[in-house]
């Protein structure tokens, strides 16, 4: 059993479509200019439904991170130690990923950090970089 | 309007119970609260379960009622994850209070250590992960605590000292209750020299996995005649919900318990400085620190300290979890938040023998499903 690979959907498609060609999309709500991460099929602010995707440059800051040792399935304690982290992106929004690049001393809350892309049994995955 | 009281409550042994059931568990631990309470089986009027990892099912209430061989006149499951017992208790007090049933009885119990193994139970648990945007990258419940545990110290300046004294405070209370778990000794350099899960958490800043049961009754007020122990009323519940997914929370340092403490204070006319006891979920000692200084037991960054002081011991200004809670009592999914409850009703009806709080009149209770995700707070009081 590898990862769980991420199930997509309707909502969600074209952001893992986009993954695959190392682009990270995010929706945009062009009612009341909020940003939103993860992809619905509606604006979670303003319960609109005018959402556009934009392509975000991948620039963000660490708002917390964690060095997982013990890890919840047998694929993932084939990869552990790993660093979990959750990143503000520069455009607005928040999303978890694995730090997979970088000096790691320089890992700390507040942090810069780039996008990269991993591809894993067939699914490119957005990761972290440390600047 | 007459509150709600609890009049019956019963948990099982817990830890590593070989042979022990999913609804085995449910089955004593309901039977011992019908028969705490004094009341009858056929008293019961309305049953809540809640949910099961090692025998999962869609309608786990008809399931335990069918089990019992009981038919109740209402029935349903919830499932709020560490929430849920308190929930529970705020529904159940809603049916009596409503009129639509007299005696409801609350139950929930899991053979998690002996019906599935500790691997097992930890793989389950990080299903609450996002599917797409936070299982691929390897969250368990552990790193997203662990998540908010680092933020946390960086805002508030709580240290590893601090969630060790925690994790120790939680076994000295344990250390009292001949039914914990883990009576073993802990000192804070036991816990700081600890294998770390998810940094900065190890594993004696984590909860146990048990087998265990528990089960509640309650009553209406004009209902309680037909029991037999000292009055417990509900005095007011509230709940909190702020997201599911720690990646969606709105804030890492600000939850959904200000919100469901401030309420169920509000219903009962209380403030927290009036609390002489109480019994609040601690998943992890982060957890706990968190919402005691969310709800406003403490000023931020002073639940550490205070916790290193011996506050929440016996004779501190906020006896805490003194059952052992989560962390040294036990574990058995949704019956480790009617634990918190139980040992709550103990405190008020004067029964909790060594670790009994002199003159306890008040106690607040509070379960927080998810990644501080869902939150349910009650205040209960001996009348």
């Amino acid at each position: 059993m590898g990862i769980p690979l991420p199930k997509t959907n309707a909502d969600t498609q074209p952001y893992w479509d986009a993954a695959a060609e190392g682009r990270l999309i995010y929706q945009h709500c062009l009612t009341c200019n909020k940003s939103q991460f993860y992809p619905r099929s509606l604006c979670a602010t303003c319960h609109g439904g005018a959402l556009e995707w934009r392509e975000s440059q991948g620039q963000g800051t660490v708002a917390t991170f964690t060095e997982v040792l013990r890890a919840p399935t047998a694929a993932f304690k084939e990869l552990a130690p790993y660093v979990i982290a959750l990143i503000d992106l520069d455009e607005g929004f928040r999303m978890m990923v694995n730090i997979v690049e970088g000096d790691m001393e320089r890992l700390a809350i507040g942090a810069r950090t780039r996008t990269v892309f991993r591809e894993v049994d067939g699914i490119t995955l957005p990761q972290g970089a440390l600047a | 309007m007459s509150k709600a009281r609890i009049t019956g409550a019963f948990d099982t042994a817990v830890g590593e119970l070989p042979g022990s059931t999913c609804m085995g568990l449910h089955a004593e631990a309901a039977m011992g609260a019908v028969a705490d309470a004094g009341l009858r089986l056929a008293d019961i009027d309305g049953v809540i379960c809640a949910y099961s990892f090692t025998e999962p099912h869609l309608m786990l209430a008809s399931v335990f009622c069918e089990h019992l061989g009981i038919h109740p006149d209402v029935n349903f499951a919830i499932q709020a994850g560490g929430a849920t017992a308190a929930i529970m208790l705020m529904q159940a007090a809603a049916l009596v209070e409503s009129g639509q049933c007299r005696h409801v009885l609350i139950v929930a119990g899991d053979n998690r250590i002996t019906g599935m193994s500790r691997d097992g139970a930890v793989a389950a648990l990080s299903e609450v992960g996002h599917q797409q945007f936070e299982r691929p990258y390897g969250i368990s419940v552990p790193a997203s605590y662990a998540l908010v545990a680092r933020r946390y110290m960086d805002e508030y300046g709580a240290t590893l000292e601090h969630l060790a004294a925690i994790a120790v405070q939680h076994r000295e209370h344990a250390m009292r209750h001949p039914k914990a778990q883990k009576r073993g000794d802990l000192t804070i350099a036991d816990v700081m020299a600890s294998r770390i899960i998810s940094s900065p958490l190890r594993i004696f800043d984590c909860c146990l996995i048990s087998d265990g049961g528990a089960a509640l009754v309650v009553s209406a007020a004009d209902a309680a005649a037909d029991t037999r122990q000292a009055r417990v009323d509900i005095l007011g519940c509230g709940q909190g919900h702020t997201h599911e997914h720690i990646s969606q929370a709105p804030s890492l340092t600000d939850f959904g318990c200000k919100q469901s403490s401030a309420i169920a204070f509000g219903r009962a006319g209380v403030a927290a400085r009036d609390i002489d006891v109480a019994e609040i979920y601690d998943s992890f000692t982060i957890t706990l620190l968190v919402e005691l200084e969310s709800i406003g037991f403490f000023e931020r960054g002073a639940a550490g300290p205070a916790a290193l002081d011996g506050a929440l011991g016996l004779g501190g200004s906020l006896p805490c979890n003194t059952h052992g809670g989560l962390l040294s009592y036990g574990h058995s999914g949704a019956a480790g938040g009617m634990f918190h409850i139980i040992e709550a009703v103990h405190q008020l009806r004067g029964t909790a023998d060594a670790r009994q709080v002199s003159d306890a009149k008040l106690a607040f209770i509070h379960g927080d499903g998810g990644i501080l995700s869902a939150h349910c707070s009650a205040v209960l009081g001996r009348v």
